[in-house]
C-alpha cells in the first residue's frame, strides 16, 4: 500500500540527515506550508503519511496520562478527527506537527483527570546550577570530579550504526519506556519528534527549567542503557 | 576549571546552546584537554542521534482505514 511506502521514505530522510544537535529545525517551514497546502486539497497520500509517521509517539504520549490502552488509542483517533476538522481554519503559526501533538496532550490530559491520573512535571529538585542533576553514578568519579571509571568506547561511528542493530534499537525503545511519565513525554516530543524546546514547553505547559533538566535525565538514561549495551562482556 | 562530573552534568545545556558564554567557554576548554569528556560528549550525541533516527510503528491498518475514511468524508462536505 502506498502509504505505508511513504512513510517509510519519510523516516529514512530523517535518520540519514542528522547530525547536528538541533536535527530538524531547518526543515519545518517549507515543507510545512506544502504539506498543509496538501491536506486541505485532499491528498490522502499526505494524510496517511502523517497519520503513520506520528501514531507510535501520539500514543505514547496518550500513555502517560491515560492507563488505559483502548482510551490512549480512542484519544489519538479523537485527536485525528479534531485536526481534520481543524485543518482549514489552522493558521499555521506553529509547526504542524506541535499543533497536532498540543491537541493531542490537552485531551490526554481531560481524559487523565477523569481517571485522576496526571504526570508531575513540577516536583523537581533544583540543585546547585553547576551540576544540576548527575547523569551518571557518583561512583564513576573520584572524590576530586575527575573521571574514576571512564567512559569506554562503543565501536559505532555514527547514529545510524547504532539504528542498524535490532538489539540497540529495543533497548532504547524499553529505557524510554521505563523513564518517569515527564522525562518520556520531553524526550520523545522533542528527540523522537524533534520539536523544538520552545514548542515541547508550549505543547506540555512545562517551564524552561523542568524541560531542561527532564530532558537531560531522560538522554542520560538513554546513554547509560546504550553504554551497558556496547561495552558488555 | 570544570570537573568531569560537572561537565557530564552540564552536556545537554551545553548540546542545546544554553550555557552562557563563559560556562561555554569552559566547558569547550575542558573538553579540548580531556579525552574521556571528549568520548562522553561524543556518546551523548550519538545517543541523540539514535534518539531523532528511531523507527516508528505504523498505524494498524483498521485504525488507519477508519482515518482514511473520514479524512474523504471532510473532502467532500
Amino acid at each position: 500500500m502506498l502509504p505505508r511506502v511513504l512513510t517509510r521514505r519519510l523516516d529514512t530522510r530523517r535518520g540519514s540527515s542528522d547530525q547536528s544537535s538541533a536535527p530538524h529545525a531547518a526543515r519545518v517551514s517549507g515543507d510545512e506550508t506544502q504539506l498543509l497546502s496538501r491536506l486541505l486539497a485532499g491528498d490522502e497520500a499526505a494524510f496517511a503519511a502523517l497519520i503513520n509517521r506520528y501514531y507510535a509517539s501520539m500514543l505514547r504520549l496518550a500513555r502517560l496520562f491515560v492507563a488505559d490502552l483502548d482510551v490512549a488509542e480512542e484519544v489519538v483517533q479523537d485527536t485525528w478527527l479534531a485536526v481534520i476538522n481543524g485543518l482549514a481554519s489552522f493558521e499555521g503559526r506553529a509547526a504542524i506537527k506541535t499543533w497536532i501533538f498540543r491537541i493531542l496532550v490537552n485531551r490526554a490530559k481531560t481524559r487523565g483527570m477523569r481517571e485522576a491520573r496526571s504526570i508531575n512535571f513540577s516536583s523537581l529538585t533544583t540543585g546547585s546550577k553547576e551540576n544540576a542533576t548527575p547523569a551518571l553514578d557518583a561512583d564513576r568519579f573520584s572524590a576530586s570530579g575527575a573521571w574514576h571509571d571512564p567512559p569506554r568506547g562503543w565501536g559505532v561511528d555514527s547514529p545510524e550504526d547504532i539504528l542498524q542493530r535490532k538489539e540497540a534499537l529495543q533497548l532504547i525503545e524499553q529505557e524510554i519506556a521505563t523513564l518517569p511519565p515527564s522525562q518520556q513525554a520531553v524526550i520523545t516530543l522533542r528527540d523522537l519528534e524533534g520539536l523544538t524546546s520552545d514548542e515541547v514547553r508550549n505543547v506540555l505547559g512545562i517551564s524552561e527549567t523542568n524541560q531542561r533538566v527532564l530532558l537531560h535525565r531522560a538522554r542520560s538514561a538513554v546513554r547509560r542503557a546504550l553504554e551497558k549495551h556496547f561495552t558488555k562482556g | 576549571m570544570l570537573t568531569c562530573e560537572q561537565l557530564t552534568g552540564l552536556v545537554t545545556d551545553y548540546i542545546e546552546g544554553w550555557l552562557p558564554m563563559r560556562q561555554r567557554f569552559r566547558f569547550r576548554l575542558h573538553v579540548a584537554l580531556c579525552r574521556s569528556c571528549r568520548r562522553y560528549l561524543r556518546q551523548m550525541r550519538l545517543t541523540i542521534g539514535a534518539l531523532n533516527g528511531l523507527p516508528r510503528q505504523p498505524l494498524p491498518p483498521a485504525k488507519e482505514q477508519e482515518l482514511m475514511h473520514r479524512f474523504r468524508a471532510w473532502q467532500r462536505a
